[in-house]
């Protein structure tokens, strides 16, 4: 029975020792991001800044789009095979429209990026502790946080909110192309039908959300990368563990979030 | 007046003592070999001399500032006056050579981008790697990757040059190579070094005085002649090279026999 209670203890400990190390590195980057950005900053900050845009927004643009169209049309093949019974086929574009804005845009990009952005900023950052750069880094009078960390985090929050409006954009495209084979309704006329349903609210709340997985993305990755120990496999370990824990954050705070935008919007 | 001098450090692991109430003092314009075997802490003494970690109790002073008590900006101050070259070189693998070269001299420096390119080439050179700048890390072999890591330290013109480990891992000929070039740093530009090795060879080589570190605390400190005719069992045993836990012969033996009569008594 102790020794339940001690594995209990032990790990709610490293939880919370996990979420405090969280949240001290999000707010020690945010004190350096001030040198990641253009004009004001370090112009060789805002180059490596624009360089990880490029990987994380550009480079994931195809993948992001294709997922997006794919459930775009799984969303709304599903709606119509049910909605079609109730004669009200038209909602489909409701759906989509206001599901892509609000929910899937932003989450399937979360998803996305933080399988292909997270684990690389965890091999990366892992491979440099590993390789005792992170170290060099330090004894050459720079700071880490500012020199790996900021670039990286105000990448991610510019590209992962541009991501999800392409997310949704594509998402919201595949329901337009499902309307116009499966009813011939004319494609401007759908995107006409989808701004009169989206609110600016939706696309508020979305780019929040976006914002909000992007820290947790870009975080978790780094945390991962800057708490390995040991050798090459520790690495590995750690990437692994950067997408899980990170693709499972993004789900909690989504909830959190959804949550709190439903019993805003009641009001 | 010593330029670092180290005063009663205590250094404990979670709990396991690694460096016990140490002093050392190393003086300006000599090279000073830190000798030891593995696990004797001189790894923990160097990162500590870099202030990579904090120490429980005790004192480091470089250039009479102590280090463990001074604000993050003196510390920068100082480490702008020591170059280090870690064990695995630590390069970093995204820059190229010129790149890891001129990083220090970009960022902390005002110097024209011309005078940097120079500065850079004439570092390169010193070393022997002047053709090899435009490479990346990957694509050298070890030795050049420590003698590049010892081109980057030079970068600033540092009054201290830490070396990690120069010769571990490297040919009798490189290594030879490589305890030349400290030589000559030395004697050219009036360097301090600190050399970490347990190359008892390349130690008597190049050492103006030589620290041997047992178990967490110095055991002798002086020059190559002192330390030769030092009398200490465990120093005798390192000049020697005698293996502290002599092999068991007969347990071995008796191993060896049981193994091979195992061997033979299957059909």
């Amino acid at each position: 029975m102790a020794n339940v209670l001690e594995i209990a203890g032990r790990e709610t400990l490293s939880q919370l020792d996990y979420i405090g190390s969280l949240n001290i590195q999000l707010w020690a980057t945010l004190r350096g991001m001030r040198a990641a950005l253009p004009l004001v900053g370090n112009r060789h900050r805002w180059r490596a800044a624009v360089h990880q845009m490029l990987e994380i927004g550009v480079d994931a643009l195809p993948m992001v789009a294709l997922m997006a169209m794919c459930s775009g049309f799984i969303l709304a093949m599903q709606g119509a095979s049910e909605l079609r019974r109730f004669g009200a086929l038209h909602f489909v574009i409701d759906l989509v429209a206001v599901g892509f804005t609000r929910e899937l845009g932003p989450l399937l990009t979360a998803i996305a990026v933080s399988g292909r952005s997270g684990s690389a900023f965890a091999a990366e950052i892992g491979t440099m502790t590993v390789t005792e750069e992170i170290s060099a880094l330090k004894v050459m009078a720079f700071e880490p946080v500012e020199f790996v960390l900021a670039p990286k985090y105000l990448a991610a929050l510019v590209a992962v909110p541009c991501l999800s409006i392409v997310g949704a954009f594509f998402g919201i495209l595949a329901g337009g192309l499902f309307m116009f084979f499966s009813t011939h309704l004319d494609l401007l006329l759908y995107f006409r039908y989808v701004l009169t349903s989206i609110e600016l609210r939706d696309v508020v709340a979305a780019m929040i959300k976006s914002l909000a997985f992007a820290t947790i993305i870009a975080h978790v990755g780094c945390l991962e990368g800057l708490r390995v120990r040991g050798g090459p496999d520790a690495v590995g370990r750690s990437t692994t563990s950067a997408v899980v824990r990170s693709t499972f954050l993004v789900i909690v705070a989504d909830a959190i979030f959804t949550t709190i935008f439903y019993f805003v919007g009641k009001t | 007046m010593s330029i670092i001098s180290v005063r009663d450090l205590v250094v404990e692991y979670g709990g396991r003592r690694v460096l016990d109430g140490l002093n050392l003092d190393i003086e300006a314009g000599e090279i000073t070999v830190l000798l030891g075997g593995s696990g004797s802490g001189k790894s923990t003494l160097l990162r500590q001399i870099l202030g990579l970690e904090q120490p429980k109790s005790g004192s480091i002073s470089i250039k009479g500032t102590d280090i463990t008590t001074c604000s993050q900006a003196d510390l920068k101050t100082i480490r702008r006056s020591v170059g280090v070259a870690f064990q695995s070189a630590a390069l970093f693998n995204s820059l190229s050579l010129e790149d890891n070269v001129a990083l220090t001299l970009r960022e902390h420096t005002a110097l024209a981008p011309s005078v940097i390119d120079l500065i850079v080439w004439l570092k390169l050179a010193v070393v022997g790697l002047a053709g090899f700048g435009k490479l990346h890390p990957q694509e050298l072999s070890g030795g050049m990757k420590k003698r590049a890591a010892v081109a980057r330290a030079l970068a600033l013109d540092p009054e201290i040059l830490v070396l990690d480990e120069p010769s571990a891992g490297l040919d009798p000929i490189v290594a030879a190579e490589l305890d030349e070039l400290i030589v000559f740093l030395k004697e050219t530009f009036q360097i301090t070094a600190l050399v970490v090795t347990h190359e008892m060879h390349s130690a008597f080589r190049i050492a103006d005085r030589i620290a041997m570190l047992f178990d967490g605390s110095l055991l002798a400190v002086g020059t190559k002649d002192e330390i030769r005719a030092n009398q200490n069992p465990r120093v005798r045993q390192f000049l020697n090279r005698v293996p502290a836990n002599p092999m068991h012969r007969p347990a071995v033996a008796a191993y060896l026999e049981r193994y091979v009569q195992s061997q033979e008594a299957k059909p």
